[in-house]
């Protein structure tokens, strides 16, 4: 009797103990599901790097900058705060890369530039394939801090190095029945992996009325802060409109054509009714799907108006004096 | 099932349906919501109310699958965390995207179809929160109730519409979410006929015929 009494009370687990192990099972499951929805829910959404690494590309030597009083006059310096370069770098689109703006700049690290050319081609006297080098020595480098204001309706502010594309027309000696200038970007889906996915038409291109690409705000830009630009910003040279929407400045230029009709451009083949070929900043037109009134300044917390011309009406609207701005959108 | 697994299969759901929430609500406070996070914030309780309101019309397919009949003990609140995150989605619309004008909320929303099209998701999910309590179910009575919480399906519908027309060119993510949708309805389509017209024995199909 004894005896039996001393087994029976090991074996049988004490209820507080069997109700504790119960507990703590429940409590270890739930944290496991806890931890794995948070695992789940950053993979599904994720947000950059978050990495405050330095812009480690070259320093470009030699970078003017506009003294501010002609500046203003002319809009190279907006005088407004510039976006950081955390911000610049990594909230991208560049679809060649990625779709995921977030995901620009990781996907893009390792992309290639070295022994970079580009053409320049169609209605010039003097036709050129450029080197990467004897292209930026057409002009000398200058500061250009402009608004950008992307077509999604959020905008930055950006310390571009560049130089007016004028310049390098007037070095090729554009023939008179130049029109347009039509740009395209490079076509390689080994070193632009997006470009396997077809969400776009590649290579994407993008084109400029003559008289806007002789416009003094229109630049071809090698660089953002005093550095050359990083890949994800369109390495190693892109064009620059300040007063058009974000799409209208083709990165990683491999060929510059002056041709006599309008050429193809890559969002208005995608969408033609979405996007056109203007493609200027206005407010009271909007995208079919939202409006572009207001944007979000990137590092700002509230909205802003969003300017006509993108705050640059002094120095372009006299290109479109005659144009119905929202047939030509 | 036990009467406390029940209980602890809904606090799971109870905890782990906050865990987004908390997520957002942490990194927006650390500042790691990227460069846009107004818009990171907008986009991702949108998302999380689709996932909601997909595993919410997977919860009736998966428990006749399993015949795991607890599973429907966890329908309600899956659903109420739908109402709650596409509920989230619009007052940060509102607060972040339309800075808190009323008057720009409401011209917008009648001059987009996509926002036309997300807010009669959000609209037709307010019976269903409201009538989610046990209390409203016996009041309706089932067949009523069940009838009336299918608008749980033309929400989702919407929800996914919603989400495809907002997006520029890549629309790989909403194609996912509408294909997910498609099994979910098609197996209640599937379920709906095998009901109404019961297979007689002898009509099994012949071989070779």
């Amino acid at each position: 009797m004894k005896e039996a009494n001393k087994i029976s009370s090991r074996e049988v687990t004490d209820p507080a103990v069997y109700f504790n192990r119960r507990k703590f099972i429940q409590a270890g499951v739930l944290a496991t599901t806890a931890v794995a929805t948070g695992v789940i829910y950053h993979r599904l959404n994720p947000v950059g790097a978050g990495d405050k690494h330095k812009l480690n590309t070259a320093v470009i030597q030699g970078v003017t900058k506009p003294p501010t009083a002609t500046a203003d006059a002319s809009g190279f310096r907006v005088a407004e705060p510039e976006t950081s370069l955390e911000d610049i770098t990594h909230y991208n689109n560049f679809y060649e890369f990625s779709t995921d703006k977030e995901g620009v700049a990781s996907a893009a690290a390792n992309f290639e530039t070295k022994g970079w050319q580009v053409s320049v081609e169609g209605l010039v006297r003097k036709p050129k394939v450029f080197g990467l080098d004897d292209l930026l020595k057409i002009s000398p480098p200058e500061e250009r801090v402009y608004r950008m204001r992307c077509v999604e309706a959020w905008s930055m502010v950006i310390p571009w190095v560049g130089f007016s594309l004028s310049k390098l027309l007037d070095a090729v000696e554009p023939l008179s029945g130049a029109k347009y200038v039509a740009f395209e970007t490079l076509l390689d889906p080994k070193r632009m992996p997006g470009q396997r996915s077809d969400v776009l038409e590649w290579p994407y291109v993008e084109g400029l009325r003559m008289d806007e690409a002789m416009h003094p705000l229109a630049i071809l830009a090698s660089g953002i802060y005093g550095r050359a630009l990083p890949p994800q910003d369109g390495a190693p040279i892109r064009l620059v409109v300040p007063w058009k929407y974000g799409f209208k400045g083709i990165k990683s230029i491999v060929k510059i054509k002056l041709v006599a009709d309008q050429p193809r451009t890559s969002w208005s083949l995608y969408a033609p009714n979405e996007y056109g070929f203007y493609a200027n900043v206005n407010p009271q037109v909007d995208h079919p799907r939202w409006s572009q009134a207001t944007e979000q300044r990137i590092g700002e917390s509230g909205r802003r108006p969003t300017l006509m011309f993108n705050g640059y009406a002094e120095q372009v609207a006299h290109l479109y004096a005659d144009m119905d701005l929202r047939a030509n959108f | 099932m036990k009467e406390a697994d029940i209980r602890f299969a809904k606090l799971l759901i109870l905890v782990n349906g906050a865990v987004p929430l908390a997520l957002l609500a942490w990194d927006a406070l650390h500042h790691k919501l990227g460069a846009n996070p107004q818009n990171f914030a907008i986009l991702t309780t949108g998302m999380m109310a689709l996932i909601f309101l997909v595993l919410t019309m997977a919860v009736t397919p998966l428990r006749k699958v399993s015949g795991w009949n607890w599973l429907a003990n966890t329908r309600r609140m899956l659903g109420l965390y739908a109402f709650f995150y596409a509920g989230a989605h619009f007052l940060l619309f509102f607060c972040l995207d339309r800075g808190f004008s009323v008057s720009s909320t409401l011209t917008e929303m009648v001059k987009r179809k996509f926002l036309i099209i997300g807010s009669t998701a959000l609209v037709l999910m307010i019976p269903l929160a409201v009538t989610s309590t046990n209390a409203m179910i016996k009041r309706l009575g089932g067949k009523r109730w069940r009838a009336l919480h299918r608008l749980a399906y033309v929400a989702a519908i919407c929800g996914v519409i919603h989400y495809y027309m907002q997006v520029k060119a890549d629309v790989r993510q909403p194609l996912v979410f509408a294909g997910v949708l498609a099994i979910l309805l098609g197996y209640r389509l599937l379920d709906y006929l095998r009901q109404r017209k019961p297979v007689p024995i002898a009509a099994k199909p012949k071989v070779g015929a």
